[in-house]
């Protein structure tokens, strides 16, 4: 079953554990919520391309279904239109097997097959061919080891290489996301929870449950922890959650507003919004190992969402001080002065900064209507790429090619993803629940 | 609600107080419930109009009653400000505050659904803060105030529309023992 929620086995601790408990707050379990990918605008012509059931050799039934996993992948990209099972006049797992005549007159440009072979127990070899079928010539080809539990994994990463050699682009369905889910509980309150899932939605787990709002999710460069903004106790406080082990620590919880936290590209400085008694709010720097507290911005106004660029050196961030929501950016060093970043529009806020540093996605508002923008770094100059009424908390992926975030579908919230040409959309809708704040995670470590 | 019954003494000061809030400078004290009009069904407190509206009167300390059974406070789209409706009611919780130094009140800010969440997160405090110092003002100790911005998270109303906004863009006194 590719649609299985795995657990990742992590439930309660003790110690500090049984005081989160007191409050209401767990930590890592298996969620109910899975999230279905659907394209609700796509190119005009996906490239067809027939992608063959890998061959197995082993004990039993195949261990996974390899195949089915890419063919998902590359169909949810909205780039790729994979031929149906049924359609293929032969199944080939071997390059000599393959007619191309036969799947010229199918019309499909590419076609991949492979093999899944248990070398020993819970060993497994893939293999993957992809080739060009006008040249009858192989473009790529890999070979991969791992057990079990790695051959979703596998399958990703096969989806990444056909997508990047096809596209141009890093594929990123080997990625995660974060995001927070919302639940109405039976008894009339509700429940917030912080999700981690890969890429397409599958393989969902919980790494908090408060039945007090949860926001702001952050991932550290390495993809091993999330910082992100709770409230325990009547009192806002920001959290770095380590997500292998579920242990997390409270690293700032001072008077007011403690929110928006973001790790810097190296990861070893938190970005954090703080609040005084003026109901004014500026950005700091928190150095995670020695605690040390910075601040970066001085206005009396709302300034906050602070997002790095990729060399650490500028924040961009919100701020009102203009009289509304506008984007700025910042030196990383305290003193530095802000300079604002855009003029078009009444309303820019929740500023995310792309992997290369050149564009910067934002919330445009005009006319009560919120939709996800892009602007240029250099020039300022703003591209509207969705059309929802309150569309909110855009997030790059690793690749800068596409960019999630969450919207509505009726009264719903759902989360989105939207190529940043604007061509390609998909809405992510999860079973149960509103959730919101999507954060694409970075690219996983070997 | 029983403790208003404490600070029947300092009452005379509090009108005084009260009626700054109001449109007339020096009217008599049951002119007060003006500083309340268009707040009327949520305070419960009916308003007499000027010039050949004929007089209504009602109890001072059923008119501070009522004013301090009112504990959210309403505010304008993407405003921080306390509305002229809002100010006695303001005023009476400070006022109450500053008479009972045992008192503890948290200001719980909110916003509604619109704009990002994060700029609501300091929307709220901006409200919450806004509260605070108009209470200090009417009396109250540092010590007796916390604060705490929701933002758009836990809203009063759940549609998306003019009505649900207006109820979500609040600040929740609430009082602690």
């Amino acid at each position: 079953m590719l649609g299985a929620v795995r657990s990742r086995g992590v439930s309660w601790r003790r110690g500090v554990f049984a005081l989160l408990a007191l409050l209401g707050v767990s930590l890592s379990g298996t969620a109910s919520a899975q999230l279905n990918v659907l394209i609700t605008k796509g190119i005009e012509r996906p490239t067809p391309m027939a992608i063959v059931p890998f061959g197995w050799s082993g004990s039993g039934p195949a261990a996974y279904d390899i195949s089915g996993v890419v063919s998902a992948d590359l169909k949810s990209s909205g780039r790729f239109a994979p031929i149906a099972e049924s359609d293929m006049v032969s199944r080939p797992t071997s390059p000599d097997k393959i007619n191309f005549a036969d799947w010229r007159l199918l019309k499909v440009d590419y076609i991949v097959i492979g093999t899944l072979t248990e070398t020993a127990p819970d060993q497994f070899t893939t293999v993957f061919q992809l080739f060009d079928v006008l040249r009858g010539e192989q473009i790529l080809g890999y070979r991969f080891m791992s057990g079990r539990a790695d051959l979703r994994a596998t399958a990703h990463r096969i989806s990444d290489m056909i997508f990047e050699k096809l596209v141009g682009v890093p594929g990123v369905f080997s990625t995660q996301i974060a995001y927070v889910s919302e639940e109405k509980r039976a008894d009339g309150g509700k429940r917030f929870r912080l999700i981690v899932s890969d890429a397409d939605g599958e393989n969902a787990h919980i790494v908090a449950d408060s039945p007090q709002p949860l926001l702001s999710p952050s991932w550290s460069p390495d993809g091993r922890r999330l910082a992100y903004a709770s409230f325990e106790g009547d009192q806002q406080a920001v959290y770095i959650q380590t997500l292998k082990s579920g242990t997390r620590e409270r690293v700032s919880s001072r008077k007011g507003v403690n929110s928006s936290p973001a790790f810097s590209p190296d990861g070893r400085l938190l970005a954090l919004t703080l609040s005084n008694e003026q109901g004014n709010l500026d950005i700091f720097t928190l150095d995670v190992a020695t605690q040390v507290l910075r601040q970066l911005t001085t206005d009396a106004a709302i300034d906050t969402e602070a997002s790095w660029s990729p060399d650490g050196r500028t924040l961009y961030f919100n701020s009102d001080r203009s009289g509304g929501p506008q984007i700025y950016r910042v030196g990383a060093e305290p003193g530095a002065r802000a300079q604002r970043v855009t003029f078009e529009g009444v309303y820019n806020a929740r500023p995310r900064v792309s992997p290369d540093g050149k564009k910067v996605a934002v919330v445009y508002g005009a006319n009560n209507q919120y939709r996800i923008g892009v602007i240029d770094a250099a020039s300022g100059a703003l591209q509207i790429l969705t059309s929802g009424r309150l569309d909110e908390s855009p997030s790059f992926a690793p690749n800068g090619a596409q960019i999630i975030y969450a919207t509505r579908d009726k009264d719903r919230g759902v989360l989105a993803s939207v190529t940043t040409d604007g061509r390609i959309q998909q809405e992510i809708a999860s079973v149960a629940g509103d959730v919101r704040e999507p954060v694409w995670g970075p690219y996983p470590r070997p | 609600m029983k403790s208003w019954l404490k600070v029947l003494v300092p009452v005379a000061a509090f009108v005084a107080l009260a009626s700054c809030g109001g449109h007339k400078g020096n009217t008599l004290p049951d002119s007060s419930s003006q500083a309340v009009e268009g707040g009327g069904s949520s305070t419960g407190v009916t308003t007499g109009q000027g010039a050949g509206g004929g007089i209504t009167g009602s109890p001072l300390e059923q008119e501070r009653a009522r004013l301090l059974q009112t504990l959210v406070i309403y505010f304008d789209y993407d405003q921080a400000e306390i509305k002229p409706e809002f100010t006695a009611v303001v005023q009476a919780h400070g006022q109450q505050l500053a008479t009972n130094a045992s008192m503890m009140v948290r200001l719980e800010g909110h916003t509604d659904e619109r704009g990002s969440r994060e700029y609501n997160i300091g929307l709220g405090e901006r409200r919450a803060q806004s509260v605070r110092r108009a209470l200090m003002l009417a009396g109250a100790q540092p010590g007796q105030i916390t604060t705490v911005s929701y933002g758009e998270e836990r809203p009063a109303a759940t549609g998306s529309d003019e009505e649900s906004w207006r109820l979500n863009r609040r600040v929740e006194i609430v009082y602690r023992r």
